[in-house]
């Protein structure tokens, strides 16, 4: 017998589980459910801080525990734990049934058993060895700060990597077994520019799935010029006035926008609660017939990109609006049961301790047929929003986004630069004055937190111009 | 296992690997929680969690830390382990050493140890009170958010000196955020969160109550003309507001340079004469109180502003050395140790002075913006530049009246705000987050849609 064949009493990351997970199911179903999902995962996460010309933090972790969702008619009940033996996850199952009250198990479901594994492991085993030590990485990320050192006016240079390698097993009674490693970096740049009075902040960040030699092909001179560069056009920067105007918002984490005010509107956990504008206008017109928009989680390297989704179901590309037409939501297991939109292979959480959920993965506008150039020829009073920060949505579906590095807008030429832009608005009185969408598609990493916790996304977009939207000022 | 056996077997590993100095903090919970929709269990959840986190000083005094979820006896050496290689990378510039008060006596407020009451009749109460809260008011349609948990825990600070702490305590929470829907409006939203020792302890009535009357006091709804105005802060948002810019008390946030204040900075005068604030960790109405902090020192109150004056700073162990004091209970437990404040009480001083009294929020009959609540806080406050521009909940009062403002944001400087305080009411009001009166501010910056 191969002893990845060994019959353990506990999972083991790396052995074939099947007979344990299996046994596990069974016995959730025996009890009463109607359909039981494991989902386990083990860990391995490094983070590494410099400051100035030397290293102040490197925090490695490690971890492993196991999420199980049992669902009757339409409710679920999650259990999470760190005790992976075979008692401990019986245990859990238990647990479960309790809390939804399943006392009734005469007309169970059946479970025929695991399906053949879909292991996505296979190529990645090597990862662990593959990516920078600590070692290698504390040397780029001082080489990183001191390329910030440009002049005296930069008075905090900050440079921070992370690293989170997750293996996970997922199984559950609709036969459903798989496994993944996801590995996950990010590095980002951050600085403080002073003068007398005047006080400013740059920052970049940059970040890949997959991908373990990402971080040595990183350009930290670029990097660093970019951030030093906005730093020092934001030090003297009047405050914008406020004021209803025309903006154009960049490329890249400019889709940050998108995501908040738009994106989380169409996950069926909003449906659920009733919150989203959208909820019966699929096959609608919601935005300009410009916008095109997509979720998808199959881009090689992207932050949001996997090879599987928290509940075993491969990615896939969902147009959401086309050419302003509201074509599909993004949906989960939980979001089928009770919407009755189909599943995207969008479930997503951010470790064991959260039950997925409906999440966005890579999302974009698509691009169009304006170079920059022609959306800020186009305004003659206006804003210019080059580097967006982050922002937030309210429950009835107003957002609100801080502006990093915002240029007026006048008579079609970008001049000086602002500082303490807000824009402010509504996603379904925004979106029909998107009018027009650049050439230059890219896209940007970033993180987002939600009802499963805080998970890899990318955003991205062309130039776009909003024809109005309120700009919050002095 | 317990945590003295956590920590024997910790001291044991240690001893085998041949480190001789180190030091750990560890939490362990139980966590229930239920999500009801139209009177519908939605989500049931139970999670067992714990987490440990290692340091070790390795022979050249240099410290490496690893945190775990794995406390076998294999996970513990791994730790040990990986903290002592990463402690190859030891910040060589500012050390770190146990906190000299880390076996002090530390003050543990009394309270009623509660058991779980379940599941069951976490479901049956939060049902209840989403009826009740759809039934106060035809417009209130749906309570897309809502909550009812109960966590009990444990946390423990050990070291190699022989210090040793834990405490346990249980925690419950309610909250209910209400959606409200009239016909050619905009929907509105609000609510309330209560928390206490445990479920018997929150006072159900008064969250449903509370979401109910703020939700409904929005329904009448304007938007707002952009402009200078004189503004109320609610306790609850001048809190979260001196949260927001609570770098300027961080000596951590000093010595990093992203504070407003530096070294030298105490005594500077901040506001009005009228003005006190106080980290207050231990105050009899903190629920999530902790007697000590990441590194073991004991939580005490400290007084940051001192007759509109900053009188203290907050510290770690390391902090507190470089600037010759004593830790104060403000430090967490990592490779480089950060800083916060607990539960921030701000109170109006003895002082005699200028404060125009007459602002009154509940009486005041001129034309003012009252901020109930901010929001996007991550996004809007640039605590190293002393800027903020946030969107709030709010009304406009003018002639006696009010309108709830529809999509508004206030924005405007930490420092300019703290010395345009016009008034401090003298009422104090206790919130999840701290304590504080209406605070009265003149001449900020609003941004509306009118």
């Amino acid at each position: 017998m191969l002893s990845s064949q060994v019959k353990s009493n506990e999972i083991v990351f790396g052995n074939c589980n099947k007979d344990l997970l299996e046994e596990i199911i069974f016995y959730g179903i025996r009890l009463g459910a109607d359909f039981v999902e494991i989902f386990i995962e083990n860990t391995d996460n490094a983070s590494v801080l410099a400051e100035e010309d030397f290293i102040t933090s490197v925090s490695p972790s490690f971890g492993r525990g196991a999420g199980i969702r049992i669902f009757k008619n339409k409710k679920d009940g999650f259990v999470s734990t760190n005790d992976l033996t075979k008692h401990g996850l019986m245990k859990s199952v238990s647990q479960a049934i309790e809390m939804l009250d399943i006392k009734d198990n005469k007309n169970r479901e059946v479970f025929n058993g695991l399906n053949k594994h879909r292991d996505y492991t296979l190529p990645k085993k090597n990862w662990i060895n593959e990516v920078p030590s600590i070692h290698e990485i504390s040397e780029k990320l001082l080489v990183s700060t001191n390329s910030l050192k440009k002049n005296n006016k930069i008075i905090t240079r900050k440079g921070s990597y992370s690293r989170s390698l997750q293996e996970v097993i997922i199984a559950s009674s609709d036969g459903t077994y798989a496994s993944d490693i996801r590995l996950h970096q990010t590095v980002g740049l951050n600085v403080i520019a002073s003068d007398a009075q005047y006080r400013s902040s740059g920052s970049r960040r940059f970040g890949s799935a997959g991908m373990p030699n990402e971080f040595r092909l990183w350009d930290h001179e670029k990097a660093a010029n970019d951030v030093f560069e906005s730093s020092m056009n934001m030090l003297y920067a009047d405050y914008v006035d406020a004021g209803q105007m025309p903006v154009v918002l960049a490329n890249k984490f400019g889709g940050v926008i998108f995501h908040e005010a738009c994106g989380h509107l169409l996950e069926t956990t909003q449906i659920e609660r009733g919150t989203t504008p959208f909820e019966n206008k699929l096959n609608e017109k919601i935005a300009h017939e410009s916008v095109t928009a997509i979720d998808e989680g199959i881009s090689e390297g992207s932050f949001g990109s996997l090879s599987v989704d928290d509940e075993g179901m491969e990615p896939e590309k969902s147009v959401l609006i086309k050419d302003g037409i509201l074509k599909k939501f993004i949906s989960d297991r939980a979001g089928e049961l009770r919407t009755g939109h189909k599943r995207t292979g969008s479930g997503r959480r951010q470790n064991y301790s959260f039950a997925a959920a409906s999440r966005m993965r890579n999302t974009f506008i698509a691009k169009g047929d304006y170079s920059k150039e022609d959306l800020i020829n186009s305004i003659s009073d206006g804003l210019y929003c080059k580097s967006m920060g982050g922002g937030s949505v309210g429950a009835t579906g107003q957002f609100n986004f801080a502006v990093e590095e915002g240029y007026l807008i006048k008579n079609g030429k970008l001049t000086k630069p602002v500082k303490g832009a807000t824009l402010i608005g509504e996603a379904k009185e925004v979106m029909p004055k998107i009018s027009m969408c650049g050439n230059d598609l890219e896209l940007a990493p970033g993180f987002c937190g939600s009802i499963s916790g805080s998970v890899n996304v990318t955003v991205g977009q062309p130039h776009i111009k909003v024809d109005s939207i309120t700009v919050g000022g002095r | 296992m317990d945590s003295r056996e956590i920590t024997t077997q910790i001291s044991e590993a240690a001893d085998s690997l041949n480190l001789r100095k180190w030091d750990y903090g560890a939490s362990f919970s139980n966590d229930y929680s239920v999500q009801v929709d139209k009177g519908e269990a939605k989500q049931l959840k139970a999670s067992q969690k714990q987490i440990l986190t290692i340091r070790v000083w390795n022979q050249s005094n240099l410290v490496g830390i690893t945190t775990t979820s794995d406390i076998s006896e294999s996970g513990i050496k791994k730790a040990l382990k990986q903290a002592n290689i990463a402690s190859d990378f030891g910040n060589k510039n500012e050390s770190t050493e146990f906190s000299p008060l880390a076996k002090d006596p530390i003050k543990v407020k009394e309270f009623k140890k509660r058991s779980p009451v379940g599941i069951k009749k976490l479901l049956t109460l939060l049902r209840e009170a989403e009826v009740k809260l759809l039934k106060s008011h035809e417009s209130i349609k749906s309570v897309p958010y809502n909550g009812l948990s109960e966590s009990f825990f444990e946390r423990v600070y050990a070291n190699s000196d022989g210090a040793f702490r834990s405490y346990s305590k249980s925690q419950a929470a309610l909250y209910l955020y209400a959606r409200a829907e009239e016909k050619n409006n905009k929907p509105r939203s609000s609510g309330s969160i209560k928390l206490g020792y445990g479920v018997d302890d929150i006072d159900i009535e008064s969250c449903i109550k509370e979401a109910s009357n703020k939700t409904i006091s929005h329904l009448n709804y304007s938007s707002i003309k952009t402009d200078k105005y004189l503004i109320c802060f609610s306790p609850e948002s001048f809190l979260t507001i001196i949260n927001a810019f609570s770098s300027m008390f961080n000596a951590r946030s000093i010595l990093d340079g992203v504070s407003l204040s530096n070294k030298n900075s105490i005594g500077e005068k901040l506001s009005t004469e009228a003005l006190n604030i106080y980290d207050d960790g231990l105050h009899e109405k903190n629920i999530s109180s902790s007697p000590f902090d990441g590194e073991g020192t004991p939580t005490k109150r400290l007084c940051l502003i001192n007759r509109g004056r900053i009188e203290n700073f907050i510290h770690s162990e390391s902090t507190a050395r470089i600037f010759k004091t004593i830790p104060t209970g403000h430090a967490g437990l990592g490779s480089k140790v950060s800083v916060s404040p607990d539960w921030i009480v701000v109170e109006k001083s003895e002082e005699k002075s200028d404060l125009k009294t007459s602002l009154d929020h509940s009486s005041y009959e001129g034309e003012f913006v009252y901020i109930e609540e901010l929001n996007a806080i991550h996004a809007g406050v640039r605590a190293s530049q002393g800027s903020f521009s946030l969107p709030f909940d709010g009304w406009l009062y003018k002639n006696g009246t009010k309108v709830s403002i529809e999509s508004a944001t206030v924005a405007g400087d930490i420092k300019y705000l703290l010395k345009n305080i016009v008034n401090i009411e003298s009422s104090q009001k206790v919130t999840t987050s701290g304590i504080s009166p209406h605070i009265w501010v003149d001449e900020l910056s609003i941004t509306g849609d009118a």
